[in-house]
Order: C-alpha cells, then structure tokens, then sequence
C-alpha cells in the first residue's frame, strides 16, 4: 500500500529530465523531493499524473500501475496533483474552480460535505465564494489549488512547489496546512520544493533529485542535519 | 421610417450570424480550431433537414432533424477526426496550420459529397410561414412572420445555450475544460468527451442557421460559405473565446451591413464585413467585447 517508483525516466524530446528515478513513499507519509531549477521535479509528478508519458520505468500505486493512464482517471482513483503556478482556473468563480470533482462524483451528499470541509480548512476562501478565481491573491489562490484537490477526495497528493511566490507566513501556513491534511485525511503526501528547510521540516522523508538524478534519499531528519545537502540546498 | 425598416432587417440578419458565429466560437474555445468545415457541417444537415421537409412537410421536422444531424455531424468529426490529428500533432508549428488544412479539406469533401447526392441545382424549403413583411396601415413593412420566427428561434435557442453554459453541470465542465484542459482533466474531467459534446452543440447551432438561412434564399453545396464568412467576421468582432461576444458580433455586423446597404449601396456587403474586421483587428484585437480575466500577476 505504497508509492513506488521504480526505475523510472522521463525525456522531453531530446532533453532527459528524469533519469532512472526509484523511491518509495509508505502510505501515510509525507515525502518531499527537494532539487534546484531543472532538476525534472515537476516532471517526475506530471508523469505520475499521467500528463505525460515516461521513457521507461514503472511507478505503482497501491500495487497498480500508474504510468500512462488518462489523468482524469489518475484524479478519479484518488491521485490528485495540483500544478505548480497556483493552478486555478482564473475565469471561473471559487466556488466553481472547487466544484470542479464534484461534477463527477456520484454521491452528491458527500461531495457537498468535502466543499464544506474545504471552507473550514480555509475559510478565506468562504468568504470569497462568488469571486472569479484570476482575482484572488496568490496565496489564496494557493489555498484554492489545494482546496480542489480536497473535494476530488484524494488519497495520494501530489504537490508542485506550492510555497513558490508566497511571502513566508503563507508558505508556514499552507505547509502547517498540508501537515494537517496528511495526519488528519490519512493521506500519502509527494511534495516538491524549492523551499527545502520548510519542505523538510514538515516531511518524514526527503528526496534529493539533481539533473534528474536521485542523489540522497534518508528520513527529513537525517537530511536537515546531513551537511552536503545543507550546503547545497539549504542555504547555509 | 427607413430607419426603422433597417434595424428590423438587421435584427433577422444578426440572429443568424450570431447562430454562426456561436457554432464557430464553441469549437474554437475549446480546441483553438477555426472550424471551415462548420459550412460543410451546416450545408449538410440542412439538406438532412431539407429531406424530413419534403417527406413530412412539415418545417419543424426539418429543423428538429438539421439539428440533430448538425450534432451528430460535429460529434463525428471531433471523434474520427480531430482527436486522431491532435494526438499526432502535438507541438511546433503544424499545430496551427493541420487543423486550418484539416478543416478546409473536410469542407471540400463534405460539400462534394453533398454535390454527388443532391446536385449542384437549388433547392428551396418552404417556410412555415408567409415570407411577406408585415404591414402596418398602406405600408408593409421589410419584416415578416419569417423573420420573426428567426428571430425568435434564435433567441429561445441562444437562451437554452446560455442555461446550459450556465447553470449546468455539463456546462461548467465546457467551460472548465475550455479555459484549462490541463487543470480540468487533473480535477478528473472527462476534457476528450467534453470537447466532443462541445462540437455536437457546435454542429446543432449550425444546423439551426442553416435552415434558417436557407428558408429566406436557396439550398445548394455551397450555400453556406457566406454564412460562414460571417459568423467568423461577427466571432471576431466578439473576440472569438465569448459566446456573449459572439453574439453580440452578429448583431453588430447583421446592422452594419443592412445600414451600409441601406443607406450606401447594395454593394457595400462584403466591403462592410471587411472593414469592420479590419477595424477591430486593428482597434481592438481582443474583439469588442472581451472582458479582461481579473488580476495578472
Ligand atoms: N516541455 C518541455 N520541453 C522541453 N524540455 C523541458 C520541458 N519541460 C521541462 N523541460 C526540461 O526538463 C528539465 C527538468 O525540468 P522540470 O520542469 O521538471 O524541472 P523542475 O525541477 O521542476 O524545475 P523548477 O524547480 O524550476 O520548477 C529541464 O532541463 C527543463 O528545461
Ligand atoms: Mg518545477
């Protein structure tokens, strides 16, 4: 009842971005990928969402594979990703960026229930219901990526750089958040970051890629505190 | 009085091009194709409709059955044919010149096929109702019963169009999918299957102009080109992603052209049309009524 990669490697046309890729993230868990820019972190999720096709390899989600499926199926299956750049769809009203799940989802009671969950989690995004999405301020757009992600009742989230552009009291906020939903939803958690002190010290496991290579895999603990990766990622 | 006259005749005009402008609008926000073979689309199920006429003789059978066709038609063609161009062409330059060729190709072939079957003769349908304009004391007027049951026809449809874009599940999921295909299909959107239902209402609105066109002027193969020259003019003005825009051109351009004939000449049809494109194009690109999206950061 796990994540597991396994061998996996991604190319964009001539470009490898994802290089041969093995982890595994234990159901329950929250495992960030740290890696500087080009890394192929943003690629390793769009395939496990099945945005995009990978080269080779295999990734397994509670023993079944995951690699080239629709996404919509991925997302009906409980694997939610949520893009990086505050993946709202401007033109529509909060309320209707959030019911977007909900449109498939045959339990109408239920679905109700998960947007009501999601205005408790954040409850800004209550009070501007009826606003078009493209209005709100980055963070709460953040909220509002999540919040969708929420309501498709996920099992596995997939998190691309949500801390990106948000002054650093949101980014505690939205990772205290994410922490919250992991312990309280039960949820297996892949979070990628920039922000690697923050991702870290939320996480239970950390994964390092760099130039689409896993470099260091251990407990968020062991990483936070391994001097190599302070000295590359950390910033001190 | 003249006045007058114009705007009713502009009104009738208008409500067409903005069905036409609508079912260019419709596959063009969801698939960024300007869909040319709309007018092959449109041709083909009026003769669909022109069939159920002459067996029934009744005109609403004819209208049920282009509409129907004109969905089934568009359902078709994005199914067999757009999904398999797009799986195949997916980045560079072609993206933007396959679907034009595509199209253009498709309207070639759906107008020889309807050539091969009904001929190139015209065909006329009889409308439900007198053709005549009404007459108010000695003086009858540019507009008749026909007029205003295209009138009306459209604005009953365009009103269904908006309940469902609105107020639908479905119609949010065209939307959704429409502004991000991306993001709707990571919510778990079936984007493939609502594409399609888009070319279906696409086809439908086709279907309901072609008729309507044709029950005021003649049916043959290429009956519709006009039509389809247009509604793109009248998209554009609108800002081609709006239906509220599309239909706002086809007002604004039905207007135009009845005024310029009017009051200048009868000859004035198409260099109206085009100077109205090329004044938006160079006035106001966006269309006339784009609304911007909120904050950009
Ligand atoms: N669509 C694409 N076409 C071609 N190359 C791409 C494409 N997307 C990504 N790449 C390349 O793949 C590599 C990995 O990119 P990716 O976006 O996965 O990195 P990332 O770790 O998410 O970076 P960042 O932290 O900046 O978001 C980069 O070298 C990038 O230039
Ligand atoms: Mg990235």
């Amino acid at each position: 009842m796990t994540l597991v990669v396994n061998d996996l490697t991604v190319d964009h046309g001539s470009i490898r971005a994802v290089s041969s890729v093995s982890f595994t993230v234990p159901t329950g868990q929250l495992a960030t990928i740290i890696g500087a820019n080009g890394a192929g972190k943003t690629t390793l999720l769009r395939a496990l969402s099945g945005l995009i096709q990978p080269k080779s390899g295999s990734a397994t989600w509670q023993s079944n594979s995951i690699l080239n499926q629709p996404p919509e199926r991925l997302a009906r299956a409980g694997i939610l990703h949520v893009a990086d750049g505050k993946s709202v769809i401007a033109e529509l009203s909060v309320k209707e960026n959030l019911s977007l799940p909900t449109l498939w989802q045959r339990d109408k009671k239920s679905a109700k229930s998960s947007l009501d969950s999601v205005f408790q989690i954040f409850p800004r995004l209550a009070e501007r219901i009826n606003q078009n999405a493209g209005t709100l301020s980055g963070g709460e757009r953040q909220m509002l990526a999540i919040g969708r992600a929420i309501v498709a009742k996920p099992k596995l989230l997939l998190l691309d750089e949500p801390s990106l552009g948000l002054a650093p009291l949101i980014v505690e906020q939205i990772f205290q958040t994410i922490k919250r939903l992991q312990t309280e939803m039960k949820l297996t958690v892949v979070l990628v970051e920039q922000n690697a002190m923050s991702a870290l010290k939320i996480a239970d496991e950390g994964i390092v890629l760099n130039l689409g290579k896993v470099v260091a895999v251990d407990s968020a603990q062991k990483l936070l505190n391994d001097p190599a990766v302070k000295a590359a990622y950390l910033g001190f | 009085m003249k006045l007058f006259d114009t705007f009713l005749t502009g009104l009738s005009t208008g409500s067409i091009y903005s069905l036409m402008s609508i079912a260019l609008v419709l596959v063009w926000r969801s698939t960024r194709v300007i869909n040319f073979a709309q007018a092959g689309q449109a041709v083909l199920s009026t003769y669909v409709g022109y069939e159920i006429i002459v067996r029934t003789n009744s005109f609403w059978f004819g209208l049920i059955a282009a509409m129907i066709a004109g969905a089934a038609i568009g359902a078709l063609i994005d199914f067999f044919f757009m999904r398999a161009l797009f799986k195949r062409v997916k980045s560079g330059p072609i993206v933007l010149v396959a679907p034009v060729v595509a199209t253009l190709g498709l309207l070639g072939i759906i107008q020889a096929i309807t050539g091969f079957i009904w001929g190139l003769d015209n065909k006329s349908i009889t409308p439900p109702v007198t053709t005549g304009g009404f007459t108010i004391g000695d003086r009858t007027l540019p507009f008749g019963p026909l007029n205003l049951l295209i009138v009306v026809a459209v604005t009953v449809s365009l009103l269904i169009l908006a309940i469902i874009f609105q107020r639908t599940n479905i119609g949010l999921s065209l939307r959704a999918s429409a502004f991000s295909p991306e993001i709707s299909k990571l919510s778990g959107i079936k984007v493939d299957a609502i594409r399609t239902f888009g070319w279906a209402l696409s086809g439908a609105a086709g279907g309901l102009a072609g008729i309507l066109f044709v029950s005021n002027s003649a049916l043959n193969p290429n009956a519709m080109d006009v039509l389809l020259v247009f509604g793109f003019v009248s998209a554009v003005i609108g800002g081609l992603d709006s239906l509220i825009g599309a239909v706002a051109g086809g007002f604004v351009l039905g207007m135009a052209i009845n005024f310029a004939v009017a009051y200048i000449d009868t000859q004035m049809i198409f260099p109206t049309t085009f100077l109205i494109l090329i004044l938006v194009l160079l006035l106001k690109p966006s269309g006339l009524f784009s609304r911007s999206k909120g904050r950009r950061d």
